[in-house]
């Protein structure tokens, strides 16, 4: 019998304004093994700590249970505590009656009554628990980070910076992402080229920074410490060790219809390209879908144009296996498609653009040279109506449920920016809440207002109607004047809402990440370890985890770098003792289990095994325990029971469900 | 190809030609309007108070009748199309309504929304195929510019109407196209006529008609076409503009080469 | 239960609306046709509600002026069908006795020889119990 001490904590009243705290160390002290019961105000604090250590030594205590807040919370910090005073952290269990109890109840009989059963389903299970001893892993020292937009340009650079390794994966031709399609960053107004580019070249001259531009990751396997990892390098058709970046392919390829992805389909682009000037690397791919040679076989002008010798029209994709010890996700957004929205004539007026697409039109490498110009007409416009939360804060199936945060800002900036440039064209914005939280943010919305001249309508618009004469009628609420509205426009901009790039499911899905019911990546805990997925060794960069800006990003960057750093740094991993293991006696080597393990920790063996003097060569589940995660999938699949779990045996389960229904 | 058929109440009388160039037509088009024995009149508007059931009745029995027979029940009306659909969502999916109104009816096997509901655009769309309707036309009505008005009924709401994009519809100008004239698209297309508004503020309706119809010139549209008698009443008195309004059937009949039959009949 | 609260429930009962899902943009304001007729615009119906003032809502020559288009209950981006709103409020004066807004006797005036069945029907069905 072991000697098991039990440790009540408050949690300040988070437990002890619902939970008689009293009561359950005076019921626990009844149950079989208790030695020792105690409650404290913060049993996670120093001084709690301490109180389990000094029971631990003084009363010899050979296991504990802690009731408290949950395991995801502080097991750890109890494990650790019961280390330090010289007792195997598995023989720790956690009672957690705060979540599971003292949150959610609000009578304190009831409450009570339910934190004592807690209490001994947890003392029975740990007087079935075995010390058990962690295993060690090793740990590949090189990071790969999925997505070269700025978060994993930033993620990349601060890893290289640190030492090691970095491969980026980017699935477009160059790497940029969103930033380099910006014309001009709020607050400060600063030209995103003049400050993206710099890092990106940075990042294509570091010596820990290997980039795969058009290129996928196609297949994971492994754990922390050791992914191996796909990568599936697209067929560029042009040699990268041979092109000198000269562009004359470009110039000459007379196929020039493929609307320019990077200038969001406002231009044209030629069939060999490369995205847009500044990219990187400055080697151009052929778009096999467009290009008239892979069409019909005849052309071939950009071969014989090439001084260099580079386009290989033969070139075929190209597996690359790595493996990497830390991989970061840093896929990016995109715009939702408008198509649910045609209230604003998107479909029907070429003069009713997105935002990003105005980034474009502002921008002096973009369509219109950087002129601000009607799409329909070339005309200059001089009233222009801003449209806010497009898709963002929807409940009706059309958009998305959330905020989409860059909007009011960018809105902002663009308004002040045509208003600075061209003073006499005239900016309305029709907003439902101006939401600008972050540093000289509102000071910024203000200077459009107050200096600019900015005219904010609060109200949403309900529809925009094309007049025969080209110009855009805006009927709009005014909900201060409480008036409707019907504002003549030249052009109008849509601030559609942002979601996760759509590829961001598939590599999830490889990665066994999670993701939330917007595709957004799942932090390890909201406010804790938000740049951590719940998957061990994968963490999070930028907008795939939620909206964000850039600075914002940057700073998540830095700190998913800093996470993916401590990881690699590390020689050795403790890997979780809690594992899977086969009796041999009784599997029948049905492959059930193996089937079912989402790790691929499940292999089978002839084995000689001597049932009851009987000795027979079997076929026999045998579990890796360097790749087994601990997630109990083979034991419930198990039909004959051979499958069992260390630390959550099914006898311990059975002896917690006894205790609870006592 | 039988279908079983609601014309309602406004096409037996005001809106005659609307049903018999519709009757000509499916002639044509080699399918069958099987008018339902006893229909009773939908309503004209959809009760929309979640406690009204004595006011859903008369559409959940044309459904049923048209379960018994086994058919897909098609209107020409854009209310009655409207106050079908909606009633029909709520005997499917609002289990309040279902059972009340099937206590009241006391069926012998209760009606679920089985049945499938369908405008006449929606047959010559999904079930015909415009470019089958094409093939049949003799009389092309090429040069026509004809601006589609869908008015609210058909659209709103799009997700229980199903029946095309409410914000950006195209059948009506799919139709256009197969019948040989050209569509013109303008904004007001969607936009409300005033619906029975007119019947009491008749100012209030031409406001609203007048921009449907200067919306449609403004776009070179020579004519409209429409699917409700409400929308042509409307259309045609509480305008100062002399657009002409049709009917939909009466143009569909004319590039099939039976209008003047049924002009005759 | 105060009778200002019963009210308040009996529409948000009728129209099956919870006006606690309105984030107040306005687009039904934005959208509504009849917006310049109506004394309480489409987006008040729902603080109204949520306020319990159905004394005045019902007074309201709102009621009469929608034309049930549903273009607010297609535009509304948080799915909260204004329209059905007002149809409550509508058919909350109309269950009362003497609440009316059109009698037969009216009919014979109102009436020219063009005038479809379906805008009679329509208008009873609207406009009376």
């Amino acid at each position: 019998m072991l000697r098991i001490g039990v440790f009540v904590c408050h949690c300040g009243s988070n437990i002890a304004a619902t939970v008689d705290v009293k009561k359950v160390v005076e019921m626990a002290l009844h149950e079989p093994g208790v030695v020792h019961a105690e409650d404290y105000q913060y049993m996670c604090s120093e001084a709690g700590q301490e109180k389990i250590r000094a029971a631990i030594q003084e009363k010899h205590l050979s296991g504990i249970v802690v009731c408290s807040c949950s395991p995801r919370m502080h097991e750890n910090t109890f494990r650790n505590a019961a280390e330090r005073a010289g007792l195997n952290p598995y023989m720790v269990e956690i009672a957690n009656i705060r979540e599971h109890c003292s949150w959610i109840h609000k009578d304190m009989e009831e409450a009570t009554e339910k934190a004592v059963i807690l209490m001994r389903a947890a003392v029975a299970k740990v007087n079935l628990n075995t010390p058990l001893q962690p295993g060690e892993s090793r740990v590949t020292k090189r990071a790969l980070v999925i997505g070269g937009g700025i978060a994993g340009i930033q993620t990349a650079l601060d890893i290289a910076d640190a030492g090691y390794p970095v491969d980026i994966v980017e699935k477009t031709p160059s790497i940029g992402g969103r930033m380099s399609q910006l014309d001009k960053t709020f607050p400060t107004l600063d030209c995103s080229a003049c400050i993206l580019t710099p890092k990106m070249v940075e990042a294509n001259a570091h010596p820990n920074i290997n980039i795969y531009t058009y290129s996928e990751v196609e297949k994971v396997s492994g754990f922390v410490g050791d992914f191996t990892v796909d990568i599936r390098k697209k067929a560029r058709s042009v040699d990268m060790s041979k092109c000198t970046g000269c562009g004359v392919c470009q110039e000459k390829c007379p196929s020039k219809k493929t609307p320019s992805e990077f200038n969001r389909g406002l231009n044209n682009r030629s069939a060999i390209y490369t995205p847009f000037a500044q990219a990187i690397p400055n080697v151009p791919v052929i778009d096999r879908e467009a290009c008239i040679k892979f069409k019909t076989g005849k052309c071939g002008i950009c071969s014989k144009v090439c001084q260099a010798g580079a386009i290989d029209y033969e070139q075929k994709d190209e597996i690359i296996t790595e493996k990497y010890g830390a991989i970061v996700v840093a896929t990016g957004f995109d715009m939702i498609k408008l198509d649910d929205y045609d209230e604003y004539a998107y479909s029907q007026s070429k003069d009713v653009i997105t935002s990003l697409e105005l980034e474009r039109i502002m921008n002096a490498a973009g369509p219109t040279g950087g002129h601000l110009e009607r799409l329909s007409d070339g005309k200059a416009p001089k009233e222009i109506v801003f449209i806010q939360c497009v898709g963002s804060r929807c409940a009706d199936n059309r958009g998305k449920s959330y905020c989409s945060k860059i909007c009011c800002m960018y809105t902002a900036k663009h308004a002040m920016l045509i208003r600075d440039k061209y003073p006499d064209v005239n900016v309305t914005v029709f907003y439902i809440d101006v939401r600008t939280p972050g540093k000289n943010f509102d000071e910024f919305y203000r200077r459009a207002v107050e200096e600019y001249g900015v005219n904010y309508i609060k109200g949403q618009v309900g529809k925009v109607i094309p007049q025969p004469d080209g110009k855009l009628l805006v009927q709009g609420a005014d909900l201060l004047d409480n008036k409707q509205i019907l504002k003549e426009a030249d052009m109008v901009v849509l601030a559609a809402a942002i979601e996760p790039n759509p590829d961001v499911r598939k590599i999830a899905t490889m990665l066994t990440a999670s993701i939330d019911t917007n595709n957004f990546l799942t932090e390890a805990h909201a406010k804790l370890r938000p740049v951590e997925s719940p998957t061990a060794g994968v963490f999070l960069s930028g907008v795939c985890q939620g909206p964000k800006d850039i600075p914002e990003t940057v700073s998540q960057a830095g700190a998913a770098a800093v996470k993916a750093i401590g990881l690699l740094a590390k020689d050795k991993l403790l890997t979780n003792p809690c594992t899977a293991h086969s009796d041999e006696l009784l599997c029948n080597g049905c492959s059930q289990c193996a089937n079912v393990c989402p790790y691929g920790a499940i292999t089978y063996e002839e084995k000689e095994v001597n049932d009851h003097g009987i000795r027979e060569v079997r076929r026999i589940a045998v579990v890796n325990e360097a790749l087994c995660q601990g997630c109990g999938a083979c034991t419930v699949t198990c039909p004959s029971g051979a499958m069992d779990l260390k630390g959550f045996s099914n006898r311990q389960i059975l002896a917690e469900v006894d205790a609870i229904c006592r | 190809m039988k279908y079983s058929y609601y014309p309602g109440c406004t096409l037996k009388n005001k809106a005659e030609d609307l049903d018999a160039y519709a009757r000509a037509s499916a002639k044509v088009l080699d399918f069958e309007l099987e008018e339902l024995e006893e229909w009773q009149c939908c309503g004209g508007v959809y009760p929309l108070g979640n406690d009204e059931i004595a006011t859903k009745l008369a559409s959940v029995r044309a459904l049923h009748a048209a379960r018994e027979k086994g058919q897909e029940l098609v209107t020409l009306c854009s209310a009655c199309h409207h106050v079908l659909k909606r009633v029909n969502d709520d005997m499917k999916n609002v289990e309040d309504i279902r059972t009340r109104a099937n206590n009241y009816l006391d069926l012998s096997t209760p009606y679920e929304g089985e049945t499938t509901v369908l405008h006449f655009l929606e047959v010559l769309r999904d079930r015909i195929g415009f470019d089958k309707v094409k093939e049949k036309v003799v009389n092309p009505l090429t040069g026509k510019k004809i601006g589609a008005y869908y008015g609210c009924l058909l659209l709103r709401p799009g997700k229980i109407l199903s029946f095309d994009n409410p914000e950006n519809p195209k059948i009506m100008e799919d139709f256009i196209r197969a019948i040989g004239a050209e569509p013109v698209i303008y904004p007001y297309r969607n936009e409300c006529c005033g619906g029975y508004i007119s019947l009491k503020e008749k100012e209030m309706s031409k406001n609203m008609c007048q921009k449907i119809e200067e919306s449609a010139e403004g776009f070179g549209a020579d004519m409209l076409i429409t699917a409700c008698p409400l929308c042509m009443y409307n259309l045609n008195k509480n305008t100062s503009t002399d657009l002409p309004v049709y009917y939909f059937t009466e143009l569909l009949a004319e590039a099939l080469g039976v209008k003047d039959e049924v002009k005759k009949a | 239960m105060t009778d200002k609260k019963k009210q308040a429930e009996l529409i948000r009962e009728i129209s099956g609306v919870n006006p606690l899902k309105c984030m107040k943009c306005g687009k039904c304001s934005a959208t509504c046709p009849s917006y310049n007729e109506m004394d309480i615009k489409p987006h008040q119906f729902v603080s109204y509600v949520i306020n319990e003032d159905i004394e005045s809502l019902v007074k309201s020559r709102s009621l009469w002026k929608c034309l049930s288009c549903f273009a607010c209950v297609q535009r509304c981006p948080r799915d909260v069908k204004p329209g059905k709103l007002i149809d409550a409020a509508r058919q909350i004066v109309e269950r009362q006795r003497g609440g009316d807004y059109l009698s037969p006797d009216e009919i014979p005036e109102l009436l020219d020889p063009e005038i479809p069945q379906q805008l009679l029907v329509s208008a009873f069905r609207r406009y009376r119990r």
